[in-house]
This record gives C-alpha cells, sequence and structure tokens, in this order.
C-alpha cells in the first residue's frame, strides 16, 4: 500500500499475558491479534458480502438512485421517436440500436455516485484499510452496482421494445444481449469512477473518459441483436464476443479501478 | 509489538507538510501528537494510516499480524463519520464490524460501550453530532484491531461521554494496544508521550 | 416541524378517519353500477366489445390528468401559503395520478392491439400521456430523493408548477409533430360522435374513478401525515435518549 514507506514486518513472538481490566475494550482481546488464515478467508467473505449488501441496501433506500437509471431509460428511448419520426417500420429497425444506445447512457449516469458519495463521508478511506484486497472491494461496489441499475434496464428493456414496434420473439434476444453486455458497461465504467474520484473531479469527467471505451460493447451488442432479429449473419460470434467483454472487464476492471483509487492517494 | 517511526516526511500536493519525525511506541503506550493547525497532525495520522504516501523514512510495525500491514491492523477515526444517513445506527457498525474483521457479533457490546444501545433502529441521519463521533467510536471496539489512530477525538463529544473514552483508550492500551491521538487538548489520558509537530520541525 | 404545525393536521386527521369508511362504500357502489352499465353497453359495430376497454381508458386519462391539477392547486398552496397540508396533499396525489396515468397507457396498449394490429403506436394521444407519464416519475423522483420532507416540498411545488405550463405546450408540440408525419391516417381514440348508451355508463365510470381518487388521495394523505409524524417523534427519541443517558 504505501510502496515508498519500506514498510518491514517480522513476526515477532508477541507476548500475551492474562489481564483482567473491567473496561469493555479489552473484552474482546483475546483472538484479536490471530492470523489463522482460514478466519482470515472467512472474514474477507464476511466482508465482500457486507459491502454487497450494504451497496444494495443504500441504493433502495430513500435517495438511492436504484430506479434512476431505468427512469432515465425510457425517457432517452421515449425522445427517440421525436427525432426519427413515428414511423413504425423504421423504429422497429433500429429497435435494437435505440436500445443499446440508451442503456449505455443510463447505465452511466449513476456511476458518477459509485464511489463519490463514499470518498464525500470518509467511508472510502475505511474502505481501503479493509482486510480485503481493494479489488475485491470494487469489485463488490461494481456488483452492487449493477444488480440495482445495469439489471433494471434489462428488466424495463422488453417494454420499451413494445414501444418501438420490436417483435416480441426478437426483443428475448436483444433482452439476452443486454444481459451479457451492461455488466461490460458497468465494469468499464467502473475504471472512470475511480480516477475521477481519484482526481476529486466528478461529473462531467466520467463519461468523457468511459464512453470511448464501451465502443466495442455497442458494436457487439447491436450486432448480435440484430444478427438474432434479420440476419444474414449468424448470432454466434458476436454474442459470445459480447460475453468475453463482459467477463474480460469483469477482470480488468476492478484491479484497474483498485489501482486508480490507490494512487488517487496523496 | 512496536510501532517506529525514522525521520518521516510527508509531501501533500507539492508541499511539504513535515520531515524528520521520529517516534517510537510500544504495546500500552499512548502518543499525542500537538501542534499548531496545518502542522501536519492529521497528515501524520492518514500517514500510518497508509492513507497518505510516505515522502520520506520510514515506519515499521514490529510483533504484529506477519501478514497484515499497518493499515489493516489500525483504525482511523477521522474528522468524518464514514457513516451512512440512511442507514440505521446497528446497520452502520454491523457493516464495519463486518468489513474490517470483528470476531464475533460486538454490535451490541459496542453500542453499549459508547451509550448508544438506545438508539440501535434509528437512521444514523437523526443522530447529533456527538453521537455520530460515538458511534464511529463504536467500531473500534466493534472489530478490534491494535493500533488507534484518532484525529481530535474529543471534539463534539460532551464531558460524560469524553470521560467514557478516556476509559475505553485506558482499557485498549491495558489490553496492550496502541493509540496515536491528534489532538489541541488533553484527551484524559494520565501518561501519554507527545509529539509536537510545526515548532522545531 | 413544530408541535403548531401538527394541530391543523390532526384536525385533518379525524376528519378522514370519519369520512374514509363511506368514502370506500360510495366508491365500491358507483364502480358496481358503472362497470354493470359497460358490461351491457352495446358493442361497437366495427370493434366489437373491444370498445369497452374505454370506460376504464377514458375516466383514467381524464384522472391522470386532473391528478396533475390537484398538484398543481397543492404546489400554488405550498409556494404561497406554506400549508403543512398542501405539501402532504402534493406528495400523496403524485404517485395516485401516476397509477391512472399508467393505467390509461396500458388500456391503451391492449386496446391498440386489436384495433391498430400492434400495441404502441406513436399518435400524438398517447404521446402526450406518456409524457405526462414521465413527468409524474420524475416528480416522484424529487420527493424520493430529498431526505428531509420539508426540503423536498418548494423543489416538487416548482417543478409541479413549471410542469403544468409545460403541459399544453408539450401537448401542442407532439400534436403538431404527429401530424406532420402522419397526415390522419389512423383512428383517432373516441371520436366525437358517442352515444348516449355509451356515454352514460361512460361518465359513471368516469364518476366511480374520481370517488376512488378522492378516497386513495385521503388515505395517502393521512399515511403521509402519520409517516412525519413518526419521523417527528424518532427525531425527538434520539434527542431525549441522549439527554437522559447524562
Amino acid at each position: 500500500m504505501d510502496e515508498g514507506g519500506g514498510q518491514k514486518l517480522r513476526s515477532f513472538p508477541r507476548k500475551r499475558e492474562s489481564r483482567a481490566v473491567s473496561s469493555p475494550a479489552s473484552k474482546e482481546l483475546g483472538p484479536r491479534f490471530r492470523g489463522d488464515e482460514r478466519v482470515i478467508e472467512a472474514s474477507i467473505m464476511t466482508a465482500f458480502t457486507a459491502l454487497l449488501l450494504r451497496d444494495i441496501r443504500l441504493s433502495l433506500r430513500i435517495g438511492g438512485g436504484a430506479l434512476m437509471g431505468a427512469l432515465f431509460f425510457l425517457i432517452v428511448v421515449t425522445l427517440m421517436p421525436f427525432a426519427i419520426g413515428p414511423d413504425l417500420n423504421l423504429l422497429a429497425r433500429i429497435g435494437p440500436a435505440i436500445l443499446w444506445l440508451g442503456a449505455l447512457l443510463a447505465s452511466l449516469l449513476a456511476l458518477d455516485r459509485l464511489f463519490a458519495m463514499d470518498q464525500d463521508d470518509g467511508s472510502l478511506d475505511l474502505l481501503m484499510m479493509g482486510r480485503m484486497p481493494l479489488e475485491l472491494a470494487v469489485l463488490a461496489k461494481a456488483l452492487a452496482h449493477w444488480i440495482t441499475t445495469g439489471l433494471p434496464l434489462v428488466i424495463v428493456a422488453p417494454v420499451l421494445g413494445l414501444m418501438l414496434n420490436v417483435e416480441l420473439r426478437a426483443m428475448g434476444w436483444v433482452t439476452l444481449t443486454l444481459l451479457a453486455g451492461t455488466p461490460a458497461l458497468t465494469f468499464i465504467g467502473l475504471v472512470g469512477a475511480a480516477l475521477s474520484v481519484a482526481l476529486r473531479r466528478g461529473g462531467l469527467l466520467l463519461p468523457v473518459l468511459t464512453l470511448p471505451l464501451t465502443v466495442p460493447v455497442l458494436i457487439f451488442g447491436v450486432a448480435a441483436a440484430n444478427a438474432a432479429i434479420v440476419g444474414p449473419a449468424p448470432f454466434g460470434p458476436p454474442f459470445t464476443i459480447l460475453c468475453a467483454l463482459s467477463l474480460a472487464s469483469l477482470v480488468l476492471g476492478p484491479i484497474a479501478a483498485a489501482a486508480a483509487l490507490r494512487h488517487g492517494l496523496e | 509489538m512496536q510501532l517506529t517511526a525514522d525521520n518521516l516526511a510527508c509531501n501533500r500536493g507539492g508541499r511539504d507538510v513535515f520531515a524528520g519525525v521520529s517516534f517510537s511506541l510500544a504495546g500500552g503506550e499512548a502518543l499525542v501528537v500537538a501542534g499548531r493547525n496545518g502542522a501536519g497532525k492529521s497528515s501524520l495520522l492518514r500517514l500510518i494510516a497508509g492513507l497518505v504516501r510516505i515522502a520520506g523514512g520510514t515506519l515499521v510495525l514490529q510483533g504484529g499480524e506477519p501478514e497484515a500491514g499497518i493499515a489493516e491492523q489500525a483504525h482511523y477515526v477521522g474528522h468524518q463519520d464514514a457513516l451512512k444517513p440512511t442507514l440505521s445506527v446497528s446497520e452502520n457498525l454491523r457493516f464495519w464490524a463486518d468489513y474490517l474483521g470483528a470476531a464475533a457479533d460486538t454490535v451490541e457490546s459496542a453500542l453499549e460501550a459508547v451509550g448508544l444501545a438506545a438508539l440501535t433502529d434509528l437512521p444514523a441521519a437523526y443522530l447529533s453530532a456527538g453521537q455520530r463521533r460515538r458511534l464511529s467510536i463504536a467500531r473500534l471496539i466493534a472489530a478490534p484491531r491494535p493500533i488507534w489512530l484518532l484525529d481530535e477525538p474529543t471534539s463534539a463529544l460532551d464531558t460524560p461521554s469524553q470521560a467514557r473514552l478516556a476509559d475505553l483508550m485506558r482499557g485498549h492500551l491495558a489490553g496492550g494496544g496502541l493509540i496515536v491521538a491528534a489532538a489541541h487538548g488533553p484527551i484524559g489520558l494520565e501518561r501519554a508521550q507527545e509529539l509536537r509537530l510545526g515548532a522545531d520541525g | 416541524m413544530a408541535v403548531i404545525d401538527l394541530a391543523n393536521p390532526t384536525r385533518f386527521l379525524a376528519l378522514v378517519n370519519r369520512v374514509l369508511p363511506w368514502l370506500v362504500a360510495a366508491t365500491a357502489l358507483v364502480f358496481a353500477i358503472g362497470l354493470y352499465r359497460a358490461a351491457y353497453a352495446p358493442d361497437d359495430y366495427q370493434q366489437g366489445a373491444t370498445v369497452k376497454i374505454m370506460f376504464l381508458h377514458v375516466p383514467a386519462a381524464w384522472l391522470g390528468m386532473m391528478g396533475w391539477v390537484i398538484m398543481s392547486a397543492a404546489a400554488l398552496g405550498t409556494l404561497v401559503w406554506r400549508h403543512p397540508l398542501a405539501d402532504v396533499a402534493g406528495k400523496a396525489a403524485a404517485p395516485i395520478g401516476a397509477a391512472f396515468t399508467l393505467i390509461c397507457l396500458i388500456t391503451g396498449a391492449l386496446w391498440g392491439r386489436p384495433t391498430w394490429g400492434t400495441y404502441w403506436v406513436w399518435d400524438a394521444r398517447l404521446t402526450s400521456v406518456l409524457i405526462l407519464f414521465l413527468l409524474y416519475l420524475g416528480v416522484m423522483a424529487l420527493y424520493w430523493t430529498a431526505e428531509e420532507p420539508g426540503r423536498g416540498a418548494r423543489a416538487a411545488a416548482i417543478l409541479t408548477l413549471v410542469g403544468a405550463v409545460n403541459i399544453p405546450i408539450i401537448k401542442f408540440s407532439v400534436d403538431w409533430w404527429n401530424t406532420l408525419h402522419q397526415p390522419a391516417s389512423i383512428v383517432r381514440l373516441g371520436g366525437a360522435t358517442v352515444d348516449v348508451s355509451i356515454l352514460v355508463p361512460l361518465l359513471i365510470m368516469a364518476g366511480a374513478f374520481t370517488l376512488l381518487f378522492i378516497t386513495l388521495h385521503l388515505a395517502a394523505m393521512r399515511n403521509e401525515i402519520l409517516r412525519r409524524r413518526v419521523r417527528t417523534m424518532r427525531l425527538l427519541q434520539a434527542q431525549t435518549l441522549s439527554e437522559a443517558r447524562t
């Protein structure tokens, strides 16, 4: 963590005499300095689920942003026909593209808050002092973020597809591509969120950093959706690449974001 | 357990905050960091907590857990409370206890220790500044760690709460823990080393 | 949220508790009559029985719009007289208005499927109702975001009034946009000539919907007042308990 500091740790045998102090602080002293491997592993799992559940709970409580993304998605998709015209055949043809663009913008919307809220109230400092590697902490936060903002987009997409006159069967395929692709959007955006927090510049920096990186996801997401609906290219290859993008960003995103947060240390 | 700093230097945003800070603290000892505003009291604590990069010198912990860094064996109570207003008092504390590695379910007893047991289900948004500070101190008891880093721990606390905190700190020291506290005035510990920043460099 | 503020709502609560059972009964009765009359109304010679969706669709649309009128009145009350009940009324009306608008949209889509062959058409009326729905969701999101009830009140009131000014403009532009693209090729909902045999059940249904709205609104206002009281009491709890400790 502090590479400049030359922190050397030697395992010295520790003195631990039995003490009898009545203060509450000393009650738990028994197991506290013990470094049993299994205990640490279990405590990492506890920490991971605790962080995941806390973030989900926070975004569902008052003031949380859980449904804002879905609402934004709905509004963006509603605006499209006003620009394009209400021609149902045209809308059906470009429907998957509209849905993908809407999902892309909507999933970026809430990313801004991902680390900024924890930074504002000092939680981020403590998150960095946990026993769990920072990468895992970031992963837990990102998963919670996708569950509360990405998944609702996937769920409302069929309704919006209906409004764009996309056939029901085709809508199933589009929804599948969104399910496979939105995690990639979250995990790529994660890096931008961490960078903007590290630089203490929120807001507009995030989309500027992140949007260019999402181009491959957009390309293969829309390609897979179109392949499923109109053909003639097969659905398999672009969809597989889309899944690969999600999985790769699932691993690389947290590593890069954790590095960005650590680098943000003064 | 021995925390030794040798010739520590800190640089924040291109400004040298302090340099040449040395101290040595054994288990059961407390260090009170004093100095005028801007002398780097908070920076020193954040530096020990691993939240600020060390610009020079060494910081060594002997006799701690071999595989864990200093930050993972330390508690940091800063000016910010790290509390979520929409979560209840116990939800807030339980999260930090789980995250920071409490060995057992210690939430109840920790809330008892800081006198917040009656407010368990209340959202943290309803708490006063002093109550919020007490809740973040409860963290130290819920998830035991050997090093306490306290930045002006008595601010916002009334006299009874200050006495209670002093009791908790004495208990921690008696259990072999270390305390580094930044403070303007006395924090209620009879025997503590003092480190004055800024005056003599 | 001093104790004085609660004095007036207390009288309001007593009134609501007395009136509410009667309102529920009246709503159920008028609904029963309306649905009975609607069921025996003649079928349309073109659309068959599907035209009966109208008996739900049209009143829902009216009430969806009335919801915004009520919210606008409440917003004026909040901004001009700063009456605590006005904000409660506005906040309680938003989800109910949104729900009626959503019923209008869903029944419209179900009606559209057999009539137009598709669930959704970017028809001027449907689109305007959709935008009204989005505005409702916006106000609800604003209330949802504000942690303190008082702080959200004025912001939501301003947004409501801005929306009220904008709704006619939106309606006009959507109409213009629609005729630009589709010169009257689509069957409009609810033609100008409505037979009495349809009009009477429709009006009864509208009455039933209005009663339902009022019932739900009063109940929601009561719940909101109680919710705020709970909040005040818990704040007090936080204060007194910390004093008792010393």
